[in-house]
């Protein structure tokens, strides 16, 4: 093995030795990446949160493996997306290939100024390891306990009481909020008889991660029918370590156990990558995929994120990254239902969101499925008539679907937007995530992300001094009591006080901005209202609407 | 020498992945044998809504383009 698992110690919580149950304001169950990145934004905003995680160590084996630009963008504003970066393996190219053929080759980000790229292929553990380094550096705020088992829940109308069982015996807990981070076999959602709504399939596919030197770029290959192996299909990632993901296409019939026999995985690795090769085998697994989330991702006071709330196929990445997005979402409305600052229906906006998203994804991940794995002999012949055409002629080619790559939900229809009242150039919408750009500041060439941290922050345009009326504007709504943080960016540079400039002309750009523009942004980045001139009474209108009040 | 090239090869779909999906649904719960007759039908209807013998002509050649392909090398 190329990664060593550490073991995480138990230690005795002074909870287990009270006399009545401790009440806490949130407890998460599972210490996967979304219950980490909850965790640390919650961590951020100085809310306590106390993580039970069963086991002592992270999840084995690579699992998710591509990290999109937007989960990149999170975990830096939550202080580890450069260290993602640089561990990760940077990609953005993808080849498709029909039998030996390749017949098409697509580019995921093919405009400049971004800090981050469209993806990165990272192990999950990796990314668990980095969170829980970060959780540390914020203990004051995030009590990790390990080999704490959620075992027992009783749901009430203003929190939850838990049994958790520990190698010296369970003891109780009470929280205002449980948040359900426990997985695809989540504990949570079997306890309190939650279903899942969807479709599952019957394929099976078998993954085998590798570590071997190769020379080979780091670009996605996706073969259709191909000829090296009896496969349906097959995708080879680079991952950091030397590590490879290959993932075959194996049918409904195939022999799970006789499939992960060495011989027989070492005979497909060596018919993709040459006889040669001697790699080492690193994880290997068969799997089968649905595509299905819960009704409600909340429970009175029960949240639901990431893979106990949705599943989806592998294909597009939209698990972990979808996941990522549920986190950055609930973290500032929970803390904001937990200072009073909002009623508890902003919560309510949690499920309608990531619900949206979870369809969204869900629709996505289908639809490749349809087209990797043809249910029916008419879908294999559409199929194949697409990909036999697609080399030679360019309109086949946006029908091939080897997976649609995540890419951030826009939540167009949020009830927490604020219609816009003008016309406006460009893809941003209300409900979309900030899009990065490149900006000069006191410090240098920034990027505009890393200036929005965790806060309504109100982002202004213009190409003089802000007047004294103006500021004084400003400092009103950093004194509200929901904050919002002002900031002005300089169309131009040498405008006096203005710190941050548009230094490429990429801001103006991406948010159609001229003199006077405003945007009002989320704590989680995502524009909720804009106009194209400042107006105080319509901004605090617009807060009071992205918070339920 | 567009003249000669009468028919749109170029991406005309807003949603790709929305008409192909509704392409597969048509066959929902189909035979093989009734899916081929929906989809003669399909391309009839098509057909007609073109209108234009050059464009079809065009698109019959391409959509036989591959077997002729494979059948020469088949033969070689």
């Amino acid at each position: 093995m190329s990664y060593e698992y550490p073991e995480f110690e138990y230690q005795r919580s002074p909870d287990q030795d009270a006399a009545s149950p401790v009440r806490h304001p949130v407890v998460i169950a599972g210490v996967g990446p979304v219950g980490l990145t909850l965790a640390i934004d919650l961590a951020l905003k100085q809310v306590p949160v106390v993580l039970l995680e069963a086991l002592n160590t992270i999840s084995d084996g690579s699992r998710a493996i591509c990290f999109a630009k937007r989960t990149l963008e999170v975990c830096e504003r939550l202080g580890m997306g450069r260290r993602l970066l640089d561990k990760g393996v940077t990609w953005k190219t993808g080849k498709v290939f029909f039998g030996d053929d390749p017949v098409f080759e697509f580019d995921l980000l093919p405009e400049d100024g971004h800090q981050f790229p469209a993806f990165i292929n990272l192990q999950q553990y990796y990314m668990e390891l980095y969170g829980i380094d970060r959780a540390l550096e914020l203990e004051e705020f995030i009590d990790l306990r390990w080999s704490n088992e959620l075992q027992g829940i009783d749901p009430g109308a203003d929190g939850a009481r838990l049994t958790v069982g520990t190698p010296e015996g369970s003891y109780q807990l009470d929280c205002d909020w449980l948040i359900a981070a426990d997985g695809a076999r989540s504990f949570c959602r079997k306890t309190l008889g939650l279903e899942f709504e969807g479709r599952t399939f019957d394929d099976q596919f078998l993954i085998a991660d590798i570590k071997t030197k190769a020379d080979l770029p780091p670009v996605r290959r996706f073969w259709f029918a191909p000829t090296f192996t009896d496969a349906a299909s097959a995708l080879l990632h680079m991952q950091p370590d030397d590590v490879w993901r290959l993932d075959f296409q194996i049918g409904p019939e195939a022999d799970a156990e006789e499939e992960m026999r060495t011989d027989n995985v070492m005979r497909r690795v060596r018919g993709m990558l040459g006889a040669e090769i001697d790699p080492e085998l690193e994880w290997i697994s068969v799997y089968r995929f649905q595509s299905r989330r819960i009704r409600d991702f909340r429970h009175e006071r029960v949240l639901f994120v990431g893979d106990s709330a949705h599943q989806v196929s592998p294909f597009g990445a939209r698990g972990a990254n979808s996941g990522i997005q549920d986190a950055e979402n609930l973290a500032w409305k929970l803390q904001l239902v937990l200072k009073e600052l909002a009623p508890e229906t902003l919560l309510d906006s949690y499920n309608a969101e990531r619900s949206y998203a979870a369809d969204e994804n869900i629709r996505h991940s289908t639809q490749s499925t349809d087209f990797i794995a043809p249910k029916s002999a008419v879908s294999l012949a559409f199929r194949n008539a697409v990909l036999s055409l697609a080399k030679d002629h360019k309109f086949a080619r946006p029908l091939i679907n080897s997976g649609r790559l995540s890419t951030p939900t826009i939540h167009r229809e949020s009830s927490l937007n604020t219609a816009d009242g003008e016309s406006w150039f460009g893809k941003l919408l209300p409900g979309a995530p900030a899009v990065d750009a490149p900006v000069q500041t006191q410090d240098g060439e920034g990027w505009l992300l890393d200036l929005l941290k965790g806060e309504f922050t109100l982002l202004y345009f213009t190409d003089t001094s802000v007047p004294e009326t103006l500021q004084q504007d400003f400092r009103r709504l950093h004194e509200n009591t929901i904050p919002v943080q002002p900031l002005v960016l300089g169309l131009n540079s040498g405008i006096a006080e203005i710190r941050v400039f548009d230094s490429q002309g990429f801001v103006a750009q991406r948010y159609d901005a001229q003199v006077g523009t405003t945007y009002l942004l989320r704590p989680d980045q995502h524009v909720t209202a804009r106009w194209k001139r400042f107006d105080l009474g319509v901004i605090r209108d617009a807060l009071n609407t992205a918070t339920c009040n | 020498m567009s003249f000669i090239m009468p028919l749109n090869l170029d991406p005309k779909f807003d949603d790709p992945d929305g008409f192909y999906n509704e392409l597969i649904r048509m066959h929902d719960d189909l035979s093989e044998s009734k899916s081929r007759e929906v989809n003669a039908r399909l391309i009839l209807l098509l057909a007609n809504h073109i209108g234009d013998r050059a464009v079809l002509s065009e698109a019959m050649r391409i959509a036989r383009e591959p077997l002729d392909h494979q059948t020469r090398f088949d033969s070689l």
